[in-house]
């Protein structure tokens, strides 16, 4: 179950400092349906690491046991050196969750909300409300501390849920879809936040999302499919692992298409939601090439630089899509 | 660790007290109701109300029945919140802080029964119009009397509530199992000359002990309240605090599960 891509994941680099999470040979099962399937990495302190999958990939579940709403069936996780299965709260402590549903009390005000956040940490007293005012400051939040959170919009709401995650000083932040409902300006922000956050307090951040944007700004990224760890690295070399260009050709008949295509370039074809996708070094002169020789048969033709989302489909489109081509 | 367990069950149980008063008309609905009960029917029924063994007016004997019924309602609309938390997302940050399962649900409970004998309190003022007067020592009795079964009660809501995922599926359960355990209980009319089957039910609810408590807190005079199919003071002292432990240790139990909506 250990692919090389895994065991590459577990050598610990030389002389690296203590990673922030690591998670090791992770397996969870709901009854019958395998969720996540030998999963392991190690987060670096400081660092903002995405996990980035489709629906059902696993990343959902992955998120669960990491903020240790569910507990470990199989295998082993631990924030800060501490196990989440056997020193469940004194991993708790190190990790500030911020869940994708808002976890805010509506008929609470803001200050209320982070109090009585702060009292479940152990918090409390002028400490405490310090604490709550340095965060709503820091996130432009301050002159809304009286408010109850139902009459906030969302994406003010979501600094809240921040502020909550942080109040307790975690040294790892746990985001599940962090920019799920918001703006563009305001995804921006949360980048530049959680960038902030790195640099001056060192708090390393993991969040799950599907948005190329957020992706792009992690340092390191982590793709989920079926349960499985298909890729690990930085967004430039996950880019630089696709040679080349990108092409991409939609037409009348994809399926035959692409056989065809197949046969006569050599080349490996992913047919997807009717688009058929292929890599190739001098991919322009491919669909100059395309074009003589299947007059008529295609409608449209992309080149580009192969994006994140390229390495995306390359990495979930088609499960066997690595083992057929080794 | 125990400075977590205590200052998390506070918090919790101060929340509930703050939704509580702003949403009014969960104020008003929870005590309201039963006013009007008490009063339509203690005055509907007074004329009628012949107990086999002579003694209180309806009005009067009705008295305590209310103030159980007020503690059920108060208690169970209390966990309600148990749904909303989950449904709002309150509770998956409260599941993932460094705070003790029992913290919790202590937390929940304690909130449901403060709200409880709050309104239980109220409804005391209410007695002094039918000459229900209180000493110190039945203030006290009552006031104890109400905190046993307001906890037993919320613990009683929070086993069913917590599995449920919608207000509308708890409302089932106050129908066809809370209001008939309320009815059954001696709150609403004596035990004594019904059917013997009737008989037999009121004495396996536990309610009935609750309610037996209450009435005998409100005069601490086992001789006015004693009659057949009530349960002595004793008696109903124990039942009460075993039924109040069972629901408190269920309601541990079951919220060490996770439930779809935790898992959305």
């Amino acid at each position: 179950m250990v692919s090389p891509l895994a065991a590459e994941a577990l050598a610990p680099a030389a002389s690296a400092p203590l990673p922030a999470v690591v998670v090791r040979g992770v397996t969870h099962r709901y009854g019958e349906r395998i969720a996540l399937d030998g999963v392991s990495f190690e987060v670096r302190p400081g660092e903002i690491f995405g996990l980035l999958g489709p629906n059902g990939s696993g990343k959902t579940t992955l998120f669960r046991l990491l903020s240790t709403l569910l507990g470990p069936q199989t295998g082993s996780i631990s924030i800060q050196g501490f196990d989440a299965a056997r020193e469940t709260f004194a991993a708790r402590r190190k990790i500030g969750v911020v869940f994708q549903a808002p976890s805010l009390d509506k008929k609470l005000t803001v200050l209320e909300n982070l109090i009585h956040q702060g009292h479940l940490y152990g918090l409390g007293g002028a400490d405490l409300k310090a604490r709550a005012d340095e965060l709503l400051k820091r996130f432009g939040m301050a002159d809304r501390a009286g408010e109850r959170t139902e009459k906030l919009s969302g994406g003010q709401r979501r600094r809240v849920e921040l502020a909550k995650g942080l109040l307790h000083r975690p040294e790892v932040l746990l985001l599940d879809e962090p920019s799920t409902g918001l703006d563009p300006g305001a995804r921006r922000d949360l980048t530049a936040y959680l960038k902030d956050l790195s640099a001056k307090d060192g708090v390393t951040s993991l969040l799950t999302t599907h948005q190329m944007e957020e992706a792009e700004a992690c340092d390191r990224l982590a793709i989920l499919n079926q349960g499985q760890l298909v890729a690990l690295d930085t967004p430039a070399s996950l880019k630089a692992k696709i040679g080349g260009e990108v092409v991409t050709v939609t037409a009348g008949e994809p399926e035959a298409l692409a056989k065809e295509i197949a046969e006569k370039f050599k080349l490996e074809v992913q047919a997807l939601d009717g688009a058929l996708r292929m890599e190739r070094e001098d991919g322009h002169r491919l669909v100059a090439e395309l074009g003589e020789a299947f007059p008529g048969r295609i409608e449209t033709v992309r080149v580009g630089r192969p994006t994140l989302e390229d390495v995306f489909v390359r990495m979930t489109g088609r499960r066997f899509w690595e083992e057929t081509k080794k | 660790m125990s400075g977590a367990f205590v200052l998390g069950t506070y918090t919790l149980a101060q929340r509930e007290l703050v939704r509580f008063f702003r949403q009014r008309n969960r104020v008003s609905g929870a005590l309201l109701q039963p006013i009007i009960f008490w009063v339509l029917f203690g005055a509907g029924l007074n004329a009628s109300f012949r107990p086999a063994r002579g003694g209180d007016d309806y009005m009067v004997y009705f008295f305590p029945g209310i103030l159980v019924m007020i503690l059920l309602f108060t208690a169970i609309f209390a966990t309600v919140s148990v749904i909303e938390d989950r449904r709002e997302g309150f509770l998956q940050s409260v599941l993932v802080a460094p705070v003790p399962r029992g913290a919790m649900v202590l937390g929940k409970l304690l909130g449901g029964t403060a709200l409880a004998v709050l309104q239980g309190l109220v409804f005391m003022l209410l007695g002094l119009t039918q000459g229900i007067g209180y000493s110190a020592a039945t203030f006290g009795a009552v006031l104890g009397a109400m905190l046993l079964l307001a906890f037993a009660l919320t613990g009683l809501g929070f086993i069913f509530a917590w599995r449920m995922e919608s207000t509308q599926g708890f409302h089932a359960i106050i129908t066809v199992l809370l209001l008939p355990m309320w009815l059954l209980s001696g709150a609403f009319f004596p035990a004594d000359g019904t059917h013997p089957v009737l008989y037999a039910v009121m004495q396996l609810n536990p309610l009935t002990y609750g309610t037996a408590l209450m009435r005998h807190a409100m005069y601490l005079d086992p001789a006015r309240t004693a009659a057949p199919g009530v349960p002595g003071p004793a008696l109903a002292l124990g039942v009460s605090a075993g039924f109040a432990l069972l629901t408190f240790a269920l309601s541990y139990r079951i919220a060490g599960t996770r439930v779809a909506g935790d898992l959305q």
